[in-house]
């Protein structure tokens, strides 16, 4: 059966006020069966308050060939790191 | 009636409940590993996991009651088929999805409304008992009641295998919906629900789904009764003998 399903992608919010995360993915028939499907497979444990299911088949991913021309040109630029302010002890997680 | 005696009839309402759920829950959870795909086979485990928890509660009520050394345990592992008191639609073994879909979503469908109900009663345990599983019984329902559109409104097998367990599972139905005397007075104290008002509203329901599903509503030509008088069909024997063996071999034995 699986054969015919569609895979999705599950990304959950596990607190209010937090990012959704991206925790796996699964097989469905369709998005609200794949909704239902995450709730059971990735919050038994109370992982999370929300839920968003993407058709794989919809995310636009780099590839491996591009890292040269993406990712190299800006290992010698640490110029546009923060890393060169000070900064003041009230300013936590940076 | 004295006090002792109001308990114990309450008591006795709460195992039938208890048995409800653990046989119904047992039945479930012998797809684990069996389920048609790996987050079919997850979901069903997690609904098979919310009655067994329920079961749990009610018979945790019943040891209270009972006093002594009764556990949850003594209702679950320590009686015989005939002291099970059980709808017998919950013990039909699982046959094939379709089988344990359709029951599993007129049961869903019996069962929200009869949690609503029970939040309603006057027994502040089973009112407490019914309001966590309100919660569940709503997703499942959502469940259950999606898969009888898919297999219906489906392939010409999946339409032919659903059509065939309703068939099989309809003459289950009217006991669900009968008070023997026990329940009747109960129901009149406003403690226990009264089932039979509820075929009404789940007639209606029910038609509605089967509709959408493209499915023939069976007819009303046979039905059977006696689980709640501990008369149960053969399967309930194999399935007990499954459920409790660790315990009848190794009697008390803990981990």
């Amino acid at each position: 059966m699986s054969d015919h399903m569609k895979l999705y992608e599950v990304f959950l919010r596990s607190k209010r006020g937090l990012d959704h995360k991206h925790v796996g993915s699964l097989h469905a028939e369709d998005a609200q069966q794949a909704l239902e499907y995450a709730r059971d497979v990735y919050t038994r444990r109370s992982e999370g308050v929300s839920i968003w299911v993407v058709n794989s088949s919809d995310i636009v991913a780099s590839q491996e060939d591009d890292c040269e021309s993406f990712y190299d040109p800006h290992d010698d630029k640490p110029y546009r790191h923060a890393t060169h302010y000070q900064l003041p002890d009230e300013v936590n997680n940076m | 009636m004295t006090d002792n005696n109001a308990k114990e009839i309450i008591k006795q309402y709460a195992i039938r409940l208890g048995d409800d759920a653990l046989v119904q829950g047992h039945r479930l959870s012998e797809w684990c590993r069996n389920g048609p795909f790996l987050e079919e086979d997850l979901a069903l485990t997690n609904v098979a996991l919310d009655f067994i928890g329920r079961a749990r509660m009610f018979y945790s009520y019943a040891a209270d009651i009972d006093g002594g050394d009764y556990s949850e345990d003594s209702y679950a592992y320590q009686r015989d088929c005939r002291d099970f008191t059980n709808l017998l639609i919950h013990e039909l073994p699982g046959g094939d999805f379709a089988f344990t879909m359709a029951r599993q979503y007129l049961m869903d469908e019996y069962s929200l409304m009869f949690m609503e109900r029970l939040c309603d009663s006057s027994d502040e345990t089973l009112a407490a008992v019914a309001a966590k599983s309100v919660k569940e019984s709503r997703y499942h329902l959502r469940r259950s009641r999606d898969w009888m559109l898919r297999l219906g409104d489906g392939t010409q097998e999946s339409h032919k295998r659903l059509q065939k367990a309703l068939g099989d599972l309809w003459g289950y139905m009217p006991e669900v919906f009968e008070l023997d005397d026990l329940e009747q007075g109960l129901a009149d104290q406003g403690i226990a629900v009264d089932s039979a008002a509820l075929k009404g509203g789940w007639e209606k329901a029910v038609r509605a789904t089967f509709s959408e599903a493209t499915i023939d509503v069976p007819a009303d030509d046979w039905s059977v009764r006696g689980g709640r008088q501990g008369m149960h069909t053969e399967y309930l024997g194999h399935m007990l003998s499954d459920l409790q063996f660790v315990q009848r071999a190794y009697p008390g034995q803990e981990w």
